[in-house]
Formats: C-alpha cells, sequence, structure tokens
C-alpha cells in the first residue's frame, strides 16, 4: 500500500509540475482544447486514485475541479478569469495536501468548500488580470522513461569518474613500455568506450532547463495580480539542458530576478501608458547555450534601473566613497546593485526587496562558478544575464607549471597562448606591474610564480603567456614556465582551507595520480592584483594607449650597424631574416642582399657588417621589398612624443623620444624612394628608353644612369616605339619619339635653340629623364 | 562511553582521535603544495582516486612545523563535510577503549592544544587528551576570523 501511495505522489507531483505552465497558458486561450485536456486529465486522475485511497478531501477537490472542467469541454460554459483563479486555487491546494502525504503529516487544516464555491458560475471573485505565457506549443509523447534515485545517479557518475582516472594511469604505463599493437589496439577500444560512457552518463545527470522554466509563468502571473500589474512572459529556449544539480543551483537566483523585474522594472499599467509604452509588460526569459556556458538572460521593458540613484544610495550606505564615485562608469554603477545592502525600491513591499538583495543573487551565482550582468537603460528596460558552467564535474584544461609543480586552467577562459619573447609580444614593467602588449593590445600581465610566490627560475621572457579571459571579465595575460598538455579533468571541490585562498577552482588527479590544482581564472586576477571588477574602466585604460597608438605610430626599435639607435614603423617590416655576410654583395649601382631567391636592395649598412652573419629586417610597401641591415633589436615601442623632424629629407627623418632615450626615425618613404629604384616598376609598366647600340658611351656610361631613373633600355633593333630616345648631337639616324633628348659633347650650348644637354651635366640630365617619364 | 580512541603523536605529546572519524591511517609519499594556502594546510595528496588535503598538525596547534624531508610520513586520513583530510602525526600507536566520557582539563595547555581540545579522557594507557578533528584541521586562523 505504501509503495502504491509513493507512487502516486510521484505521479502527482510529476503532473502538478508540468501542469504549471498549461494553467496559465490555457487562461490566456480558454479555446484551446489540448490545455483544457491536459489539466481536466489531471483533476481526473486525481480523483480516481483518491477514491481509491481514501483520501476524501482531495477526492471532493479534484471532483468540484472536474466537474467545472467538464462543463467547459462539453461547451456549456466558457473559461473565464475567475474560473481558472478557483481551478489553480485548487490545484495549490491538492499540492498542498500531496506534500503532506509525501511526508507523512496530517493533512493542511482548512475548509476546502469556499474553493468549491469559488468554481460556480458567477461566483464572487476577484477578477484576475491576465498573464499568458507563450509557452511551448504542443507538448510532445514523454518518452519512456523510468525513475531513479539521484543518489544511484551521482554514484555511477562518481564510479566512471575514477574509470577515467584508471584510463588515464594506464594509458601512460602504456606509453612508457613498448606494447604489442592488439594490445593498443584493445585499449583504444577500451578508451572509446569509456569515452562514450563518460558522455552519457553525464547526459543521464542534464536536464531541460524548461524543468525550471515550467512554474515561471504561474510565479509571474500570480506576483503580477498581486501587485495590479500585467506582465506577458515570453519563453524561449526550454530546450537546452543543464546540470541537474545547475539547475537546482539557479532556480532561486533566477527567480530573485524575475520577481524583482515584475516589482521594481516593469510599471503599472497607467505608468506605463504615461510613458508611450504598452499597458502590457514583457519579460523575455530565455536560455542558451554558448559553449560550455549556459546564458540566461531576464529581459523587461519595465523603467530600467537608475544608476545615479543607485549611486547615490551606495554613498549613503557607505558603500561607496564619494571620491571614487564620481569616477564610475554608467556600467559601474549599475553594478552596484549587486553590492549587499542597496536595494533602490523606495519602500519595501512583500514581493521583493526584503533585504534579500542582489549580492545573494551574485554570491549564490558565483559559487557554482556563473556570474551575473546587469545591463539596463533607464526607461527602456534591464536585461540581467546569468553565465553558468554547463556542468560542475568534468571540464577540458590546460596544464602548465611553475618550477616542478603542475597547475591546471579551465580551457574555456584561455583566450591564446603566446611565447613571452614572440616578436608581436612586449612586456614592460609599470610601476612593478606587468603589462604585455600583445599584437598591438595592452593586457595586465600577472606573473604565476609571483602570485603564488613560487620560484620559477625561468627568466621573464622565456615564459609563456596564458591570455585568459574570465567569466565576463577583461583580459588578462598568466606568465607561466611551460605549458603541457591539454586534458579532460574531472574536478572535485577543494577543501574549505584551499578554498579559502581564492585562486584555486578545484582539485584533480593527473594521469599519474598526483593531485593537481584547478585555478579560478577570476580569482587568479583578484590576488594578482589585476581589476576585473571594474570592468568599464579597464577596458578604458586599455583603450587609451591603443587609440593613442592609431595616432602614435608601433615603432621597432633597434640598433643599426653603425651602433645608432633607431626606429622603424612596425607595420612596414614584414620579417627579419639572417644571412650570411656572403650574401651581400653591390650589383646593379648599389648594394644588394640575396634573401632566398630574391635579391633586394640593401639599405641600412653604414657600419662594418662584420666577418659572419648580418640580420636584415625585410620591408614591405605591399608591392615591393627591400633589405635594411642592423646590428640588433631593442624593442617594440610606440611613438608618443613629437617627432623632431630632419631640416633634409634623408634615411632618418627626424628624432623622437622612445622609452626614454632618442631614437631616430628611420624615414621608410625615403629608403624605398632611394634604394628601390628600377625595381619599383615591374618592367610592363617601365618606359622604354632607345639608346644607340653602337655607341659605347652611352651603353656604358648613360645607360646605368637610365636604368636607375626606372627606363628599360631598348637597342636600334627594337620594333616598338620607345618612350624616349636618346641620341647624340649630330646623329640623324635616331629614330623618332614621344620625347627626345639630345646629348651633346661640348659643354657650351650651340645656341639659343639648342635644346641638347652637355652629357656630363648630371642634373640636368637626370631631370630630363625624369620629366621625360613623368609626361608618360 | 565507550567509544574507541585511536592513539597518535603529535609534537612529542600522546594524544587521541576518536576512531569513528578515522577512515584509514595512510603513509604518504607525495606531497604537493598548495601555494598561498594557510601554513597549516602541508599540501595535497592522493589516495586512490581522492584527494586528501593534508593538515599539519604541529602547525595546526602553532608548535612549529612537521619535518616532511624525509618523504614518507604517517597520516590519519578523516572526513569532514565531505572533503578528505590526512593529518600528518609522528606516530599512530594504537586503538584502545575510552574508560570515561571527557572531562575540561584544569591545567594550563598551550593555546593551540587548548583550542583543539574536546577534554580529558581516562584509557587504559593513562589519561589522554581527546582532540576536536575539526577544530584541528581548520587551523589557527579560523580562531582569529
Amino acid at each position: 500500500m505504501d509503495d502504491l501511495i509513493a507512487d502516486f505522489v510521484a505521479e502527482s507531483r510529476e503532473m502538478l509540475e508540468a501542469l504549471g505552465g498549461e494553467i496559465v497558458a490555457w487562461e490566456s486561450n480558454p479555446g484551446d482544447r489540448a490545455r483544457l485536456d491536459s489539466i481536466f486529465r489531471f483533476v481526473h486522475t486525481v480523483k480516481g486514485n483518491c477514491g481509491f485511497f481514501e483520501f476524501p478531501r482531495l477526492e471532493a477537490l479534484s471532483h468540484a475541479a472536474e466537474d467545472a472542467l467538464a462543463d467547459v469541454r462539453a461547451g456549456r460554459r466558457q473559461a473565464d478569469g475567475p474560473l481558472v483563479s478557483a481551478v489553480l486555487a485548487i490545484i495549490d491546494r491538492i499540492a498542498e495536501m500531496i506534500a503532506a502525504i509525501d511526508n507523512g503529516e496530517e493533512m493542511p487544516p482548512g475548509d476546502d468548500s469556499a474553493l468549491i464555491e469559488a468554481l460556480e458560475p458567477g461566483a464572487e471573485g476577484a477578477a484576475a488580470p491576465v498573464a499568458a505565457a507563450l509557452a511551448e506549443q504542443g507538448r510532445s509523447a514523454a518518452p519512456r522513461t523510468i525513475r531513479l534515485s539521484v543518489e544511484l545517479l551521482d554514484r555511477v557518475m562518481s564510479t566512471v569518474s575514477d574509470m577515467v582516472l584508471a584510463r588515464n594511469e594506464l594509458a601512460r604505463r602504456l606509453r612508457e613500455s613498448p606494447t604489442d599493437v592488439p594490445v593498443d589496439g584493445a585499449f583504444e577500444r577500451l578508451s572509446s568506450i569509456i569515452a562514450e560512457m563518460r558522455d552519457a552518463i553525464t547526459r543521464t545527470r542534464m536536464q531541460r532547463i524548461e524543468n525550471l522554466f515550467v512554474a515561471l509563468p504561474r510565479m509571474v502571473r500570480d506576483l503580477s495580480a498581486e501587485l495590479g500589474k500585467q506582465v506577458l512572459v515570453d519563453i524561449e529556449g526550454g530546450d537546452v539542458e543543464l546540470d541537474r544539480e545547475m539547475i537546482e543551483m539557479i532556480r532561486d537566483p533566477l527567480t530573485h530576478i524575475i520577481r524583482n523585474a515584475v516589482d521594481h522594472g516593469i510599471e503599472l499599467p497607467a505608468e506605463r501608458l504615461k510613458a508611450g509604452k504598452r499597458e502590457i509588460g514583457m519579460l523575455c526569459v530565455s536560455a542558451r547555450q554558448s559553449g560550455n556556458q549556459i546564458l540566461i538572460d531576464i529581459q523587461d521593458d519595465g523603467r530600467g534601473i537608475d544608476g545615479n540613484a543607485l549611486v547615490a544610495k551606495a554613498l549613503d550606505a557607505g558603500v561607496l566613497e564619494k571620491d571614487d564615485a564620481a569616477k564610475l562608469s554608467p556600467r559601474e554603477q549599475l553594478a552596484l546593485i549587486f553590492e549587499a545592502g542597496l536595494s533602490t525600491a523606495k519602500e519595501v513591499t512583500a514581493i521583493s526587496g526584503r533585504g534579500v538583495g542582489m549580492d545573494v543573487v551574485r554570491s549564490n551565482v558565483e559559487r557554482i562558478g556563473g556570474i551575473v550582468e546587469v545591463d539596463s537603460v533607464p526607461g527602456e528596460g534591464t536585461r540581467m544575464t546569468l553565465r553558468v558552467p554547463l556542468t560542475l564535474t568534468i571540464i577540458p584544461a590546460l596544464t602548465v607549471s611553475i618550477g616542478s609543480q603542475h597547475f591546471a586552467i579551465p580551457r574555456s577562459a584561455i583566450v591564446e597562448i603566446v611565447r613571452a619573447n614572440g616578436e608581436s609580444v612586449t612586456l614592460d614593467s609599470l610601476g612593478g606591474a606587468g603589462v604585455a602588449t600583445i599584437r598591438g593590445k595592452r593586457v595586465p600581465e600577472v606573473a604565476l610564480a609571483d602570485v603564488l610566490g613560487l620560484d620559477s627560475g625561468v627568466p621573464d621572457e622565456e615564459r609563456n603567456l596564458v591570455v585568459l579571459r574570465p567569466a565576463g571579465g577583461d583580459v588578462y595575460a598568466l606568465a607561466v614556465d611551460r605549458i603541457h598538455d591539454h586534458e579532460e579533468l574531472v574536478v572535485k571541490p577543494a577543501a574549505p582551507a584551499v578554498m579559502a585562498t581564492g585562486l584555486y577552482a578545484g582539485t584533480t588527479l593527473a594521469d599519474d595520480g598526483s593531485p593537481i590544482l584547478l585555478f579560478d581564472p577570476a580569482g587568479l586576477a583578484e590576488v594578482g592584483g589585476v581589476k576585473l571588477e571594474a570592468q568599464e574602466s579597464a577596458a578604458r585604460v586599455a583603450q587609451g594607449p591603443s587609440a593613442a597608438a592609431e595616432k602614435s605610430v608601433a615603432v621597432l626599435l633597434f640598433r643599426g650597424l653603425d651602433g645608432a639607435r633607431r626606429a622603424l614603423r612596425l607595420a612596414i617590416v614584414d620579417r627579419i631574416e639572417e644571412v650570411p655576410v656572403s650574401a651581400i654583395k653591390p650589383g646593379a649601382g648599389q648594394l644588394r642582399v640575396q634573401l632566398g631567391e630574391a635579391i633586394l636592395p640593401l639599405a641600412g649598412v653604414n657600419g662594418e657588417l662584420g666577418e659572419d652573419k648580418v640580420r636584415v629586417f625585410r620591408l614591405n610597401d605591399g608591392a615591393h621589398e627591400i633589405g635594411y641591415a642592423f646590428s640588433d633589436v631593442i624593442d617594440l615601442s610606440t611613438i608618443d612624443h613629437d617627432v623632431i623632424l630632419a631640416d633634409n629629407p634623408a634615411e632618418v627623418s627626424g628624432v623622437t623620444l622612445i622609452a626614454g632615450e632618442p631614437a631616430e626615425l628611420v624615414d621608410a618613404h625615403w629608403l624605398f624612394a632611394n634604394h628601390l629604384g628600377v625595381a619599383a616598376r615591374s618592367s610592363a609598366d617601365q618606359p622604354l628608353c632607345r639608346l644607340p647600340s653602337g655607341d659605347p658611351w652611352m651603353q656604358h656610361m648613360l645607360r646605368p644612369i637610365v636604368e636607375a631613373v626606372g627606363y628599360r633600355v631598348v637597342g636600334d633593333d627594337y620594333e616598338g616605339e620607345a618612350d624616349l630616345v636618346i641620341a647624340a648631337q649630330g646623329d640623324r639616324s635616331a629614330a623618332s619619339a614621344a620625347r627626345k633628348i639630345v646629348l651633346r659633347s661640348d659643354p657650351e650650348a650651340a645656341g639659343k635653340k639648342d635644346d641638347s644637354i652637355y652629357r656630363y651635366d648630371r642634373a640636368g640630365l637626370l631631370m630630363a629623364l625624369k620629366s621625360a617619364g613623368g609626361n608618360r | 562511553m565507550n567509544e574507541l580512541l585511536l592513539i597518535v603523536t603529535i609534537a612529542g605529546q600522546r594524544v587521541a582521535l576518536p576512531a569513528a572519524a578515522v577512515e584509514a591511517v595512510v603513509e604518504l609519499d607525495t606531497l604537493i603544495p598548495v601555494p598561498r594556502a594557510a601554513p597549516h594546510v602541508a599540501g595535497l595528496s592522493a589516495l586512490r582516486s581522492r584527494v586528501l588535503t593534508v593538515i599539519d598538525c604541529m602547525r595546526s596547534l602553532e608548535l612549529g612545523a612537521t619535518d616532511c624531508s624525509d618523504g614518507i610520513r604517517e597520516a590519519a586520513v578523516v572526513e569532514l563535510d565531505g572533503h578528505h583530510y590526512a593529518l600528518l602525526v609522528d606516530v599512530v600507536e594504537d586503538v584502545v577503549e575510552a574508560m570515561t566520557d571527557p572531562s575540561p582539563v584544569r591545567a594550563a595547555m598551550g593555546d593551540g592544544w587548548e583550542r583543539v581540545s574536546k577534554g580529558m579522557v581516562e584509557t587504559e594507557t593513562g589519561p589522554l587528551l581527546l582532540i576536536d578533528v575539526a577544530a584541528l584541521i581548520s587551523g589557527a586562523e579560523a580562531r582569529a576570523a
């Protein structure tokens, strides 16, 4: 008999849970036959069971509700507000009684006749405001299920976890000793079965978040009725799955936020109309999965949160200092609602504002590794976002080490990993605090060894930087000695004495069975002194330099061959190459360096090349490359001081202070303009210049100059038309061309009409060559 | 009345732990330090697939540190609030039966001992101090807080 009662209670409970949403949905659409049927089925089932078990009061209640609903089904009656309220009241009473039966207590006292009377048509009863739920249409047929105790599931889960550890251990042993192929094969198979099993068992702990959402329409309906407001609930993403434990953990925070939204957020209908909004407030609750996090948004279109009022409150309550208050960004102002003892509600109502504030919500959510964010526009509404991890038990992690000790970092928080001595990374120290510049972005840097007070023995520049973004926070870089492996770790909570450090999220066992501590990225940042709370101000700090960097260019600071401190704009440096001195040879009028297949003009050779190898920047203007020899790279930096320009255009365009010392700024334009010469144009673009083939002076003396200006030189036998023809004075055989330069061997011009150029008048010649090319 | 006690030696003193609280007596060889944790947390160790938080009883009692340099240490494993702890002790002696309920110790003990004391119990081997395991685990800071 007891077993039967237990089954009855369990069955009724399940139906009750599912029913909460159905009733409200039915109320909003009384014509919905499917909903009506499911409610009818419930009271009918309860009635049948009660008769069997002799619960007379339950039977009377369910009987009355069944009668009323049967009338509606038969079309003898319309479902209206009072009827829905009365049916709801009866279902509530039934739930109370079932709870009492379950606990083996006495039935709750009270007379049920009033409830039954309320079912009568035309019965007295406050016309309840309508709250509608746009709940999921058409509940699908329930899948075949059995009931399992959660303890059993947990036991299976932890056994599987241990099995994973044993597998890891075995894998390590197998790696160490040579084994047969069949053994490896068998192990692989075992391994994949275990992985599959772990997935399956993890899923058994998953529940649709619908279980949490299903009670919301009812709650909002009751609340809004009580407050005289009209609220429409829109629920999305009920099919997102979440660890069962997680669902329990977020139930209270979610309830609290929704209560707040209805109580403080959404205005009374009259106020809403005055503000030009629809009478009915909207409350959207949506869940979605993002990576291994679940995001739950609770958005209302109410009055929003007044950041200034919060600040005033915080000042009153002494939570905030006056000086700090002025510095708060709007986002930080809003974040104040998570401070203990603050509530903007003018008076404490029965619904919320009872001192159990958002601080409790936040601490509850943070305890399970989640975060709460708030975003609000006064007058337009508020959005609260809960971010919670999918599950608490197995997480992918990266193992790193300091000295000989290994630690794990949850992979979800890792943005990227860079080497501290990588080309795009510089480390700076500001008042003792580390700042890493990674591809032009400034991020606070924390050395793990310093945070933990461990000896690392690895110099700063040889560390690896793990760039972390704690859930919802801003990025920071964590310097670790070594990066090891990516592993799936079974994480268990650590003892309170360990958690008290604030650094760790839990403990886990490595493959070899030794314990590893798992970091809490947010905690690490906090202990390391990185400010994550002040997200926006941190972002402002981060924006400062980068905005400045747009004006002042990122430069590469280096030492030239002559020992001078120089800087080159970073953007044009393609890469750095090291070449043997023998690869540098004068060729075609200037020094050239052979880099692989290419021969590039080489600049920067203003000192001894050394004996062995030379380092060369490979500069690129987008179309062409030149080399620039240098001695060594000093640093990456930005120009943040004024540049004192050089008087004459030359290799060095000016001098500026970089990192506190003067440095010469290399003029990249000048470099390209002067070293590129002929190579600047591909041969197709090059203007043609016809030189008499038989004139040795032209071919040997003039040709290099003509080529240096950018012409392609052709001989007399060239078929096409040249852009320029150079001829010696008196040479009548010269072909015609668009332009013609006539050279004379006499320094003095023969007469006024003689437009020839003296052949050693280099300046005049160059000018003529250039203007001829320019007219093309 | 007939509570079983595990006699251990901490800092040279023979004391009694409630045997019911002790799950096992183990020899720890690996000890992974926990940076920035309270000083009496000697580190972490593993027992099968469980992580043990190792408590240095001498530090918890503010009597100096247990010398862990020689590698293997004896420890009593206890469970408290779902977490497993290994209490580092000098020697684990024996299990005896308590002959009396704990009674207050009226003599002046050291501060550390005072904090973890649950009173004196009579045993066949003479009076012993009964240790409050939870107080031992929470260490010196908990009292200050």
